[in-house]
């Protein structure tokens, strides 16, 4: 209190914090996740720079598996609805999230289209991120895995030159590798060393979403991935069992 | 009066970048603190901000400056403390050098990130009445 008239001085208060400033976003991706396991859907966070064969690879995604039927897709754009009418055409239950200017979903936005879009059955429900190699990488969706496009058109240095979204990935597909005969400048071998100093365990598929190639591969992915969470699954389950048989 | 005559009745067209919705929860959280022990003004903020993080400071700072005028941070100086990216071996823990290939140089295994890929709120110093 104050000496000379008694007023009651204010006092100035440290207040140690100490949290994410992500802490709200994350607590309603730990939600989706729930939802996603409930389901057993595996959800995926499609990332990659605007053009980089995202919407392609999911339509070419639906021609190998014979229909989109165990497919599903968010979409997020930002102005209009085309990704999304592409993926219906090609046979996945798909919705368009409008970003507006927002240059990145957020697990909000990806919580309120889940009530708009008929996922349940959905084996692998992709979120197509917006067209952005630096926000998206920050974002958790509540997303089972991290998935990068890069096109071989990007150049070789795109991994050294946004770290922050190819550390998070845990697969990059290497889109348009049928353009590669044309690009006398762009490695292969460059691009698998620039992943290899900015993704802790580098993994790549190079596809061509217009011939074909590398899609079988891309397949076997998603299929190794749902085994994991199966595997996953079980074992959460026998962790917990005897707890529940203790009380 | 309209300014730049690119928008339609009176919308308002911000360029959204990511540090924004990032300031936005700063100020909401420190709106929550100080609300919590009445304080009457902010005085200060702390917010490291690690390299990995996707979060450039010039741009924080430039959101800090739009956003802060109207709340209690109005007056609060914002100080934001860098982070390096820093890694380390998943399995002897050992160091790893950011840049090269990330993994372990002894033994191999891959590299973990052991700081540096979050932006958090460390501190605010506020005014809280004498009672």
């Amino acid at each position: 209190m104050c000496d000379t008239c008694g007023c009651g001085d204010p006092e100035l208060v440290p207040v140690e914090v100490q949290e994410s400033l992500l802490a709200g976003n994350d607590r309603v991706a730990a939600h989706n996740r729930d939802h996603f396991a409930e389901h057993g859907t595996l959800a995926i966070n499609l990332m990659g720079s605007p053009g980089s064969g995202k919407t392609a690879l999911l339509e070419a995604t639906a021609r190998a598996l014979g229909g989109g039927r165990r497919l599903a897709a968010l979409s997020g754009d930002l102005a209009t609805d085309r990704d999304a009418e592409r993926l219906r055409r090609a046979g996945i239950p798909s919705r368009s999230i409008t970003t507006g200017s927002a240059c990145h979903l957020d697990a909000r936005l990806v919580h309120e289209a889940l009530h708009e879009l008929p996922w349940h059955d959905a084996r692998w429900l992709f979120i197509e991120n917006v067209g952005n190699l630096v926000c998206p990488a920050i974002y958790d969706l509540g997303q089972a895995a991290n998935v990068v496009t890069l096109a071989v058109t990007e150049g070789e240095d795109k991994p050294l030159k946004y770290p922050v979204m190819f550390r998070k990935a845990d697969l990059v597909v290497l889109t348009k590798l049928d353009l590669l005969p044309h690009l006398p400048d762009v490695r292969l071998g460059a691009i698998a060393d620039a992943l290899a100093r900015t993704m802790p365990q580098p993994r790549l598929i190079p596809v061509s979403a217009t011939s074909g190639e590398g899609i079988g591969e891309w397949l076997e992915w998603l299929e190794a991935l749902a085994g994991e969470a199966v595997e996953g699954a079980a074992a959460d389950e026998a962790a917990a069992e005897p707890m529940a048989a203790g009380g | 009066m309209r300014v730049g005559g690119v928008a339609g009745a009176g919308a308002i067209i911000a360029p959204t970048v990511h540090e924004y919705s990032i300031v936005q929860a700063l100020l909401a959280r420190v709106e929550a603190e100080a609300a919590e022990r009445r304080a009457t003004a902010v005085h200060r903020l702390r917010v490291r901000v690690g390299e990995l993080s996707g979060v450039e400071t010039p741009l924080l700072e430039s959101a800090y400056e739009l956003f802060r005028e109207r709340s209690i941070c109005a007056r609060a100086a914002l100080e934001i403390v860098p982070e390096a990216a820093r890694w380390c071996c998943s399995d002897c823990r050992a160091a790893v050098p950011a840049g090269g290939i990330l993994r372990c140089p002894r033994c191999g295994a891959p590299a973990r990130l052991a700081a540096g890929d979050d932006i958090v709120l460390e501190r605010i110093e506020m005014e809280v009445p004498d009672v």
